[in-house]
């Protein structure tokens, strides 16, 4: 009993990190139905700028996310007023298409050896690492910190959406992207905005798994952008409490099958799970009816 | 009575065929290039069955390397096992296609319920199951050979097999476009609830198009599988799922000219490069091709060709 409830929290731990990538995921997408498949590049630019942070720059760690979460919300607009921008009105899938352009070119020119190289870096450990023991279940100072800094950005994003007045053009957006615009509402600043909210999550997302999995290499942004595209879809894309729930349904899972089942299985079952998810409620689990234009 | 293009038409195929035949029997064309020109051939084959699953059934599919791997393990398994030499290949060929069909009947029957991005994420996770199915298969079955990869299958892939396999399949989609059957799948493609409207039974259609669809990315795997003649489960990732949709979007959704061109562009254009840049910058090579795509998809967003088709493969068409 008390391995299972280690493994829960390593599976609580992993989902917290998948859920910060699933919003910027599940946030683009509800504002311009746009599968942003460089948002795990985002993801693992911000694990090296909170690296370089700390280790060449001897930042304190707070300091350091907030860095690599500032770097990534310029990176985000940037790729977004060049890539996608002059394809808002075209077929969806020429943007997708330079979505996965966009990625392999981040994949590529960042491991050239001038910018962060080709090769696996171990993360340094900006805190004291301490084990607390709970009743046979032990927890890290680190799994602390990824818990509660996580829950702390979910909570102010979802604060963001719901309370603010950019949050509620932004649900306008997502609603009706014309009719927010005949309302008055900038919506490329807009679009803007959720790009650079999504991408600094991604950040703090690619920190925290550098110092929880502490290995990073160019590369490493490739799966965890997929799950958490995968906890999104799961979720129903473009709900944000739903990007939550999946992402910690699928960090759960993947955990529980690699500790039970097989290590090398773990993939099967996350992405068995949203076939199946998908096959019984086609829109994720708090996903709204899919609107059927006849 | 043939027309005077189509005769122009047949003629050019059969030119190019034999240039490359002589000039790899007189050494002028290295086995390097002989091999990549093969590999353009059944990236078509294999890009043409996307097309029709996606640009004329309109059924998003991020899984389609799944289906090209089941038809290259499984060729590759029955060539391996079955020891009566070269003869064996054809019946390996098919049986591949017809365990892509199979899988893709079984898998396409649940799924193309979903629709558009569902779909695709859904096909998406369908093909990592199986990559990851295929790194685990040595259990079962030890000469799948699992994560270390499967090693020693015969050379049977030549370029007459490819270069009459490709034309066959650019064939067999045209006629396939063009018949009923064929319509049917693009009225699904512009309007499912209207094609529903005037009778068209579009569960049909959309399984027919990627039953289709599936066999033809089997058969190009069964021709990879036999020109390298190793197999490892890295060939089937879902990036491999992406050089797919690549070429058919380059190309342009629903056109066969469009898929053949951007399929040979871009396999000679990712070892072209190979050759152009001089050593230093070679590490270039893989920043330069995502830029060329994003550029060219924001010059051209509806793809080389965007719908059109050369004349000849269109029937009917006066030339």
């Amino acid at each position: 009993m008390a391995y299972f409830v280690q493994q829960l929290i390593n599976g609580l731990q992993l989902g917290f990190v998948y859920a910060l990538i699933a919003l910027g995921y599940t946030m683009v997408y509800g504002i311009v139905r746009l599968i942003n498949f460089a948002h795990g590049d985002v993801f693992m630019v911000g694990a090296y700028l909170g690296f370089y942070a700390i280790t060449r720059a001897h930042m304190p760690f707070p300091l350091a996310i907030l860095v690599a979460m500032a770097g990534c919300a310029v990176l985000g607009v940037v790729i977004e007023r060049i890539a996608y921008k002059p394809l808002r009105t075209a077929p969806r899938i020429a943007a997708l298409i330079t979505a996965i352009g966009v990625s392999l070119f981040i994949e590529y020119f960042t491991s050239l050896r001038f910018v962060f190289g080709p090769n696996y870096l171990a993360y340094p450990q900006p805190i004291r690492i301490v084990n607390y023991n709970l009743g046979g279940v032990s927890i890290t100072s680190i799994q602390i910190v990824v818990f509660a800094v996580a829950t702390a950005l979910l909570i102010f994003l979802q604060l963001f959406v719901q309370k603010t007045k950019t949050g509620m053009a932004m649900r306008a957006v997502s609603f009706d992207r014309d009719t927010a615009r005949l309302m008055g509402i900038n919506v490329d600043w807009i679009i803007s905005i959720t790009f650079a909210i999504g991408s600094a999550l991604a950040a703090a997302g690619g920190v925290l798994y550098g110092m929880a999995y502490p290995q990073i290499n160019p590369f490493m942004g490739i799966m965890p952008g997929l799950k958490a595209f995968v906890a999104a879809v799961l979720g129903g894309i473009g709900v944000i409490p739903g990007a939550m729930i999946g992402a910690l349904i699928l960090g759960v899972v993947e955990v529980l099958a690699a500790a039970f089942v097989s290590s090398t299985m773990r993939d099967v079952f996350a992405f068995g799970i949203l076939i199946l998810v998908l096959l019984v409620k086609p829109t994720g689990i708090l996903g709204g009816p899919s609107q059927e234009k006849v | 009575m043939m027309s005077r293009s189509r005769w122009i038409v047949i003629i050019v195929t059969a030119a190019i065929y034999a240039v490359v035949m002589a000039t790899a029997a007189a050494k002028l064309l290295n086995p390097y290039w002989l091999q990549i020109f093969q590999f353009a051939c059944i990236m078509t084959i294999s890009a043409l069955g996307l097309n029709v699953i996606y640009g004329y059934t309109g059924q998003f599919s991020l899984g389609h390397a799944a289906f090209y791997g089941i038809g290259a393990y499984t060729s590759a398994l029955i060539t391996k096992s079955w020891a009566i030499g070269a003869a064996s290949f054809p019946i390996a060929l098919i049986a591949g296609v017809l365990a892509a069909a199979v899988v893709g009947f079984l898998i396409g029957l649940p799924i193309l319920r979903l629709r558009s991005d569902y779909l695709g994420i859904a096909t998406l996770g369908f093909g990592i199951i199986v990559k990851v199915l295929f790194d685990n298969a040595d259990a079962v079955l030890p000469t799948l050979g699992g994560s270390r990869g499967m090693t020693g299958i015969a050379h049977y892939t030549t370029f007459t097999w490819v270069y009459l396999l490709a034309i066959g399949t650019v064939l067999l989609v045209r006629n396939f476009v063009y018949s009923s059957s064929g319509r049917a799948c693009i009225s699904v493609r512009e309007d499912e609830i209207a094609a529903e409207a005037i009778g068209i039974n579009t569960t049909k259609y959309k399984t027919l198009g990627f039953v289709m669809g599936c066999a033809l990315g089997g058969l190009a795997g069964g021709l990879y599988a036999h020109l390298y003649t190793f197999l490892h489960p890295m060939n089937i990732d879902f990036l491999k799922s992406f050089d797919v949709l690549l070429i058919v979007v380059l190309g342009g959704l629903g056109s066969i000219s469009g898929t053949v061109v951007a399929a040979c562009a871009w396999t000679l254009l990712l070892e072209g490069l190979r050759v152009v840049l001089p050593s230093e910058i070679l590490d270039w090579r893989l920043v330069i091709y995502p830029l060329l795509l994003i550029v060219v998809m924001l010059l051209r967003p509806q793809g080389l060709f965007g719908g059109l088709e050369f004349k000849f493969l269109k029937p009917g068409a006066k030339s």
